[in-house]
């Protein structure tokens, strides 16, 4: 078994050596930009325009590939700028392009979609984020690349991506919502496997773009037969 | 040997994108083409222990033969079936999008049994959810565009949670590899006893939770009804007997591995926890059903639960009988979903109060579908007798297993409702209603044939035809193969599948 271990990390490119409690400054700067992750998803919670939910996307996925080059040049992982730059150019700026593009033409509010009220969506989301936090620090995670504590703000994100989606009706947060838990999914990445093979980083972002597309073309054909983005229309089939 | 898998990889992709391309006549030769292709090259690695191509980046052992095979047959039979019923001359831009859709799912699907890893086994399953989608959504109807729309945000968030799971026991396999490996299947399942249990914990569950999603596993089923009901009959059965199979098959890979870390009673718990709520919730909604594809949707989910408790009694026996029970759910279902297709085209509804005298409109494929009926209720002679009676066998050979044992008896005779209702529309006569207390209800607007319309955009109404009479009996006589002799060979691939599973007692 030993010998195994020892076959497959001779074979594998070098990866920065596990990560330490100092500097502190690496620390903050990775623990400001999670929460720069978090703070936007919340933002996105009572965003009441389709046009804010793509930016707020733009700009949450922005915070992520600045999160992955930082995580890139403090643990020398080549690999992670290719993936950084591949996710700026397709979470920042083609899939919101895709989105918007697919939108001109129903550029409407959606502040009638929230099905509670917006400070009880937030309340419940606090909440949600508390228990991320406590769960977490129950798992033996090390991390090689991050604070760990990071973590529990990548679960706390996914877990406000569920509730973006369930707390509002309309197609443009549930497709945001979805995207966005690839954003917090990615942050997990960053911290438990940053050396995942270049190769399957570049797969998970093509698949979001392939996604994005499918998202955007349920969300055209929706618009062009009920003339709403809301989902209320979708009710039909039950039982 | 490993040639047969990128052939299997190659050809269906190239059919998918071609049909883009070329006439719905050519499209249709094919995939046809394609899916005996696929199925025969399928049946030559049975014999083989493993196979591997593209410097291991694909591998298949007894296990994914086992769903490679379901699935390849799926995607022939299938084809066969589209060819009466999306006949050329129908609306052009339908059927190059339908043909197109048809094949690179079916890619996707033989994609996810060959890869080797748990990382491209996510991607290959997400490539189905982005694909079927599309192809739920095809006809253009509000209820498509509904059934669409919710079973791509539930199994995408679902599919999110599973990649969390896949990324969660990458980490498990640092503390041996390191901090940059190939999640291969074989190399994580010789180094799993040296994993964190914690870790390998949380990630089965996230696997169950995002996997069963795409599943129909209770409560996470909640697209499935809905998707199965407003797909094209094709995408219907390739959904129910293919994708849900090749769920399960992503459940199994990281059961393999917790097996290893924790022991068996972890992993089994969980499976019999969702596997009886699936059961239960079915065969209640069973009762409830109207619509004829729906009763059938309603019916796989009982047949998920089915196999997550036999794969919770952990016996070699309960899990070949598992194993089994995934080759003939595809078979059987397949026929029943070609059958209703028949009723639809030829009835212009799926709604079973409106529907009656079905065998005497449909002299082959009503009687077929009846069988096919009979054989999702575990009906002897087929295969789901024989794999239910396996799994019960198996369950029973443990005390503590035996209420489970009996719940999945009990929940399998609920569905013998399913043939009821089924009986009542084929069998009850164009103009007379049903007797009253029965769960379909008469309808002073029943429908006969001779009312019918077609159902499909741009396509003839094509009540039955030779390709579909010849798609069912295709999957009536897998069917009773694997009740009344399976193949000595086809036992042996199930056998070394449940070795591989754990399962040695």
């Amino acid at each position: 078994m030993l010998r195994l271990a020892t076959l497959w990390t001779a074979g594998v490119p070098a990866v920065a050596p596990a990560f330490s409690p100092g500097p502190s400054r690496y620390s903050s700067v990775t623990e400001a930009i999670t929460l720069v992750v978090l703070l936007t998803e919340f933002a996105m919670l009572r965003a009441g325009l389709s046009r804010s939910q793509v930016r707020l996307y733009a700009f949450q996925s922005f915070a992520v590939s600045v999160l992955a080059v930082f995580v890139a040049a403090n643990n020398g992982i080549g690999e992670l700028y290719a993936v950084a730059i591949l996710a700026f150019v397709l979470k920042v700026v083609v899939v919101p392009a895709i989105l918007t593009r697919l939108l001109r033409d129903a550029y409407v509010g959606l502040v009638a979609s929230h099905r509670l009220r917006v400070a009880t969506m937030v309340l419940i989301a606090i909440v949600v984020s508390v228990l991320a936090f406590i769960v977490i620090k129950q798992l033996p995670i090390r991390s090689p690349s991050l604070p760990t504590a990071t973590m529990g703000i990548a679960c706390a994100v996914i877990l406000v991506s569920f509730l973006l989606v369930i707390l509002r009706s309309d197609v443009v947060s549930q497709a945001v919502g979805t995207f966005s838990l690839g954003n917090g999914i990615d942050v997990a990445n960053f911290i438990i496997a940053a050396g995942l093979p270049l190769i399957l980083g570049v797969v998970l972002l093509f698949d979001l773009l392939v996604a994005a597309v499918v998202f955007g073309l349920l969300i055209r054909a929706h618009h062009g037969r009920a003339r709403t983005l809301s989902t209320e229309t979708l009710e039909q089939l039950r039982g | 040997m490993g040639w047969e898998l990128i052939v299997v990889m190659v050809v269906p992709l190239v059919v998918g994108l071609a049909s883009w391309w070329t006439p719905a006549k050519l499209s249709r030769v094919l995939s046809l083409a394609s899916g005996l292709l696929s199925f025969v090259l399928a049946l030559t690695l049975i014999p083989a222990r493993s196979a591997t191509a593209l410097s291991g980046w694909l591998r298949v052992d007894a296990l994914s033969v086992v769903f490679m095979v379901t699935v390849a047959f799926l995607y022939m039979t299938t084809a066969v079936f589209a060819a009466g019923d999306l006949r050329p001359g129908g609306d052009k831009r339908y059927l190059r999008r339908f043909f197109a859709g048809f094949n690179l799912f079916a890619w996707a699907m033989l994609m996810a049994t060959a890869v080797n890893g748990f990382a491209l086994l996510w991607v290959a399953i997400e490539i189905t959810t982005i694909i079927s989608a599309l192809l739920v959504a095809i006809e253009g109807t509000d209820t498509a565009t509904e059934a669409a729309w919710k079973y791509v945000v539930i199994a995408s968030m679902g599919l999110g949670i599973a990649l969390f799971g896949t990324i969660v026991l990458y980490e498990a396999g640092t503390v041996v590899f390191g901090s940059s490996y190939e999640p291969f299947y074989s190399e994580l399942l010789r180094a799993a006893g040296r994993f964190s249990p914690e870790l390998v914990r949380l990630s089965f569950v996230l696997a169950v939770l995002g996997f069963g999603t795409k599943m129909g596993l209770v409560p996470l089923h909640t697209w499935l009804p809905d998707a199965h009901s407003e797909a094209p009959t094709a995408v219907s059965a390739l959904l129910s007997g293919a994708l849900l199979a090749v769920s399960f098959y992503a459940i199994l890979r990281f059961y393999q591995v917790s097996i290893r870390t924790l022991g068996p009673a972890f992993p089994r718990d969980i499976l019999l926890g969702f596997g009886l709520a699936s059961l239960v919730l079915s065969s209640l909604s069973l009762a409830n059903q109207r619509d004829l594809k729906r009763l059938f949707a309603y019916s796989s989910i009982e047949h998920m639960g089915v196999l997550a408790v036999g794969m919770s009694f952990s016996t070699r026996i309960a899990v070949v009988g598992v194993l089994l029970h995934v080759l003939a759910h595809a078979a059987a279902k397949s026929t029943a979903f070609f059958g209703a297709g028949s009723v639809t085209n030829t009835f212009g509804t799926k709604d079973m109060r409106r529907i009656r005298g079905g065998t005497a409109a449909l002299p082959w494929s009503g009687p077929m579908l009846l069988l096919a009926v009979l054989g999702l209720s575990a009906m002897p002679p087929f295969g789901l007798f024989r794999s239910e009676f396996l799994i019960v066998s198996g369950g029973l050979t443990d005390p503590k297993d035996a209420v489970a044992a009996v719940l999945l008896v009990l929940g399998s005779a609920a569905t013998l409702g399913l043939s009821w209702f089924a009986s009542q529309t084929m069998l009850t006569p164009a103009g007379r209603r049903p007797p009253s207390g029965t769960g379909v209800r008469g309808s002073s607007e029943e429908l006969a044939p001779a009312e019918a319309c077609p159902a499909l955009p741009g396509s003839p109404p094509a009540r039955s035809s030779a390709w579909i009479v010849a798609a069912m009996a295709t999957g009536l006589g897998a069917l009773a193969l694997l009740g009344v002799h399976p193949p000595g060979v086809l036992s042996g691939l199930l056998e070394r599948a449940a070795r591989e599973l754990g399962a040695l007692r």
